[in-house]
C-alpha cells in the first residue's frame, strides 16, 4: 500500500459503551479494537523514516515496528516489539496522554493538521497487549544469570513496576515493597476501575511474579522495616512511593461530613470495591456531588459519582474550558456521560448543616487575566459575584504531593521546596549513594509513562552499579 | 496472613489476640497502631498495638465488637489468620522522665494506654492512673495497669466498682488533693477524651489524646483521617495519632467519627448489633 492511500484512510473509531449504559457499571468504556480495526488502524502508519512518534515517547517504543507487525498479522513479534522499551502496555495503552506525546508527533496528524486524525498508537499499543493477555501468550524471557545482587524496590506503581521488571530481566533479584494489601500504587487505589479494569493490572503483576520478581504488601518502609534496614539488606534501593499526600484548598468547612479528598473517594470506590452495594467499605453515595478541580482525577471523581448513583455530577473549575488541564478523551468521556461543568468558578466555602453535613458550596466567580506562570491566563475573582451551590458530597481535586513517609524516615535524602527527592536526572540516584528513586515522589503528580520513564532510567544505572562493582569485587 | 495463637476475653465484647507479626512486634514503639482486614474482601481498619513480644514475632490486639468488621475479628479463634495486618504506623509516643504522669483510659482506650503508661513508668515517671468504664463488666487491663502505675483509680458511671462518676471527678479529686501532674495523657471515646481535655486545660495541665479517625491506608494518602488541630488540618496517621489535647478541634472530630453510622448500621444489623461508633468510637481501638 503506497503512502497516498494510507494517508486517505480515516481513523477507526473506537468502540464504546454507550453513555447512559456505562453510568450504571464500572466496565470499561472503550471496548477496544477488533483485528479487523486494528488492521486498518495500523495501515493509517506511513512509517515515515525520521520517526517522530518515537521521539515523543518518554520510553521510546518502537512505534513503527510494532504497527508494521500488526499490519502482517504477527501479533506475538508487535507485543515484543513494545515490551523490549515498554513492560506495560495494556496500562499505557490506556491511560498515556498518547496525544501530547507519540500521537502529537505524528506525520499524519500533523498533515491534517488535526492531532485526532494522528495514527491511534495507543489504542494499536492496548490491541496487542490485551491480545497477549487475552491469548496467555505472554512470553518468559530468559534470564541469563543470576548476578547475585539484590535490589529493593519501594512502592509498586508504574516507576517501581519498570525498575522491578527492567532488573528481574538483567538477572538480578528484586524484591517490591507495597505499604497496601494489592500492588499498582496509583493504577490500584486511584484510577477507575471503568478507565483502567484492575484486572490488567494484577495481570501485569502476576507477569513480573513469573519472572521471579518478589512482592512483599503490608510493608511501609521507614515503619515497618527502617530505610537503613533496607539498605543494609539490599544492593541499592529504588523509592517508587508516589505522590499519596492530597492537597486540601484550605477554605472553611473542609472537614464537614461528605467531604472527600479525590484519593479517598477512588480508594473507597476502587481498591475497596464500595462501588459494590454489598461492601464491607462504605461510600457516601451523593445525589449531588461537587468535585472541585480540572485534572484528570477530577473526571475519574465525577464520574466515579454518577456510577454511584449521584443525579448531578458537577466539575467546578477556576479556569476556563481551555486551560482545563484533564485530557480531552477524558473530558470528552466524562461529558458524554452528562458531568456538568461550571468554569470559572472558584470554591471558596464549603457549606454545612448543623449536624456538620455537607449542603452545599460558596463560590466565587471568575475571569481570566495575564498568563501566570504556568503560562496559563490566571484567573481573577470578580468583585461581589459568588453565589451558593447546593452539594451533598464534595470532591477536592486539586492534586497531591509526594508522600512525606519516606523521607521523613531518611533525613539524608535531599528534598526540594514541593516535597520531591531530588535525583540526578540521568540516573535518578539521591543525594544517598545506591538509593534512586522515580516517579511522583521525584515529580509530584505527573503521568504513569513519566514514571516509566524514570524507572527505565534509574534500572539502567542500578544495573551499571551493580556490575561495576560486582567486577570491582571480582577484580 | 497472620495466625492468631491466643484468644483471650476481657469484658463484654472484648477480646485480646495474640497474633504472628514480627516486623510489627521488633518494630513497634508505645502510641503506634497498625491497620488490618480480617478477610481478604473485608475493610481496612485501624487497631492500636497493645503489647509486643518480640522474641515470639507476636502483637497483642483488643478489640471491642461494635460492627461488622469487629464484629467478625472477635469471631476468630486461636489458628485463624488476620488476612493483612500493616504496620506499625503513626508517630510514636514521646515518653521521657516529666515528673509525675497522668494516664487516663476509657472504655478500649485503656488498651492503647497500657503500653504507654508502661513506657513513662520505665522511663522513671510517677504514673497515676483513672480508667473509667460505663459498667464494672466493661472494664479492662485493670491488673495490667495497675502493675505500671504507682497509683490506681477506677471509675465507673454507675457506680457497680471503683468510685461512681466519670474520670473527670477523679482528675479533680487529685488535683484538689493537691497532686502535682506534669503530663497527661487521655486515651478513650472521644467525648471522654473532650471533656477530659476541656478540664486539664482549666487546670493547666500540658495533655496529649491519641485520636482513632476513620483511615483507610494509614501512610497519608487518602486524607480520610484529618482533623483539625490548631487550626490546621492534620492527618491522624502520619501526624499523629498523638495530638495536644488543647488544640485538638473535638466536636469536628467527634462528628467525623459519625460518616458512616448510617452505613455501619446496616451492615452491622445482619449481625444484630447496633451502631456505636458516634459515642464509642474509641473502642474499636
Amino acid at each position: 500500500m503506497n503512502a497516498s492511500t494510507r494517508f486517505k484512510l480515516s481513523p477507526v473509531v473506537m468502540p464504546e459503551q454507550d453513555p447512559a449504559e456505562r453510568v450504571h457499571n464500572v466496565r470499561e468504556v472503550p471496548l477496544g479494537f477488533t483485528p479487523e480495526m486494528a488492521l486498518h488502524e495500523a495501515q493509517r502508519c506511513l512509517h515515515c523514516t525520521n520517526q517522530p512518534c518515537v521521539e515523543g515517547c518518554p520510553v521510546g517504543v518502537r512505534i513503527p515496528e510494532f504497527i508494521q507487525a500488526i499490519e502482517s498479522g504477527d501479533y506475538l513479534a508487535g507485543i515484543g516489539i513494545i515490551k523490549q522499551t515498554n513492560l506495560l502496555p495494556a496500562v499505557c495503552g490506556r491511560v498515556c496522554p498518547q496525544e501530547e506525546q507519540c500521537q502529537k508527533n505524528c506525520t499524519v496528524g500533523k498533515a491534517h493538521r488535526d492531532v485526532g486524525q494522528a495514527v491511534q498508537i495507543g489504542q494499536l499499543e492496548r490491541f496487542l497487549a490485551d491480545w497477549e493477555r487475552e491469548n496467555h501468550a505472554a512470553v518468559i524471557p530468559q534470564i541469563p544469570f543470576a548476578s547475585g545482587r539484590r535490589v529493593a524496590v519501594i512502592g509498586s506503581g508504574p516507576a517501581g513496576l519498570t525498575v522491578a521488571g527492567d532488573l528481574i530481566k538483567l538477572g538480578h533479584a528484586v524484591t517490591v515493597f507495597e505499604a497496601l494489601h494489592m500492588p499498582g500504587g496509583v493504577l490500584g487505589y486511584g484510577i477507575p476501575e471503568f478507565r483502567l479494569p484492575k484486572e490488567i493490572v494484577y495481570a501485569e503483576v502476576a507477569y513480573l511474579t513469573r519472572l521471579g520478581v518478589d512482592f512483599q504488601y503490608n510493608m511501609v518502609i521507614g515503619k515497618s522495616l527502617g530505610v537503613d534496614e533496607v539498605r543494609q539488606s539490599y544492593d541499592a534501593v529504588f523509592i517508587g512511593s508516589g505522590a499519596g499526600l492530597p492537597n486540601f484548598l484550605g477554605i472553611p468547612g473542609e472537614s464537614l461530613l461528605g467531604v472527600y479528598s479525590a484519593n479517598e473517594y477512588l480508594t473507597r470506590a476502587n481498591l475497596m470495591h464500595a462501588y459494590n452495594e454489598n461492601s464491607d467499605t462504605p461510600i457516601l453515595r451523593g445525589k449531588s456531588v461537587e468535585v472541585l478541580g480540572g485534572g484528570n482525577v477530577a473526571m475519574d471523581s465525577a464520574r466515579t459519582a454518577l456510577r454511584l448513583g449521584a443525579l448531578r455530577a458537577i466539575v467546578l473549575y477556576r479556569r476556563s474550558e481551555e486551560e482545563m488541564p484533564a485530557r480531552k478523551e477524558e473530558y470528552h468521556h466524562a461529558v458524554q456521560e452528562g458531568v456538568e461543568f461550571h468554569f470559572l468558578q472558584n470554591p471558596v466555602k464549603i457549606l454545612g448543616n448543623r449536624e456538620g453535613w455537607v449542603t452545599g458550596l460558596t463560590v466565587q466567580k471568575m475571569q481570566l487575566g495575564e498568563p501566570d506562570a504556568s503560562g496559563r491566563r490566571r484567573p481573577l475573582p470578580i468583585a461581589g459575584q459568588t453565589s451558593n451551590v447546593p452539594a451533598d458530597v464534595v470532591v477536592v481535586a486539586i492534586g497531591n504531593n509526594p508522600n512525606p513517609l519516606i523521607p521523613a524516615a531518611l533525613p539524608s535524602l535531599q528534598m526540594n521546596r514541593h516535597g520531591g527527592i531530588v535525583t540526578d536526572e540521568n540516573t535518578m540516584e539521591t543525594s544517598v549513594p545506591g538509593v534512586f528513586a522515580g516517579g511522583d515522589i521525584v515529580l509530584g503528580a505527573a503521568t504513569v509513562i513519566l514514571a516509566m520513564g524514570q524507572g527505565r532510567k534509574a534500572a539502567r544505572a542500578i544495573h551499571a552499579l551493580l556490575t561495576r562493582t560486582t567486577e570491582t569485587a571480582k577484580g | 496472613m497472620n495466625t492468631i495463637r491466643k484468644r483471650e476475653e476481657l469484658g463484654r465484647n472484648v477480646v485480646r489476640y495474640v497474633v504472628d507479626a514480627p516486623l510489627v512486634a521488633t518494630h513497634r514503639k508505645p502510641g503506634q497502631f497498625v491497620i488490618i482486614r480480617v478477610t481478604d474482601h473485608g475493610e481496612r481498619i485501624p487497631l492500636t498495638i497493645a503489647d509486643a513480644n518480640p522474641e515470639m514475632g507476636t502483637i497483642s490486639l483488643i478489640v471491642q465488637s461494635v460492627g461488622k468488621t469487629t464484629r467478625e475479628m472477635t469471631m476468630l479463634r486461636p489458628g485463624n489468620a488476620i488476612h493483612d495486618i500493616v504496620g506499625p504506623l503513626g508517630r510514636p509516643t514521646h515518653i521521657q522522665r516529666f515528673g509525675t504522669v497522668l494516664c487516663v483510659g476509657g472504655g478500649i482506650g485503656i488498651a492503647p494506654l497500657y503500653p504507654i503508661a508502661k513506657g513513662m513508668k520505665e522511663a522513671r515517671n510517677r504514673v497515676i492512673t483513672i480508667l473509667g468504664a460505663r459498667t464494672h463488666d466493661l472494664l479492662i487491663l485493670e491488673d495490667d495497669m495497675r502493675n505500671v502505675s504507682d497509683e490506681l483509680i477506677v471509675t465507673t458511671d454507675d457506680g457497680s466498682y471503683g468510685t461512681k462518676g466519670l474520670v473527670t471527678d477523679a482528675i479533680r479529686f487529685l488535683v484538689n488533693g493537691g497532686n502535682h501532674i506534669d503530663q497527661a495523657i487521655v486515651i478513650g471515646p472521644p467525648l471522654m477524651m473532650k471533656f477530659t481535655s476541656l478540664l486539664t486545660k482549666e487546670l493547666g495541665i500540658p495533655t496529649m489524646a491519641s485520636l482513632n479517625p476513620i483511615m483507610i491506608d494509614g501512610t497519608g494518602m487518602c486524607g480520610g483521617c484529618r482533623v483539625t488541630v490548631g487550626g490546621e488540618i492534620k492527618f491522624a496517621c502520619v501526624d499523629g495519632p498523638e495530638f495536644d489535647a488543647h488544640e485538638v478541634d473535638w466536636d469536628s472530630m467527634i462528628r467525623r467519627l459519625g460518616t458512616y453510622c448510617t452505613a455501619e448500621q446496616v451492615a452491622a444489623d445482619r449481625y444484630d448489633h447496633e451502631c456505636h461508633v458516634g459515642l464509642d468510637a474509641g473502642e474499636s481501638r
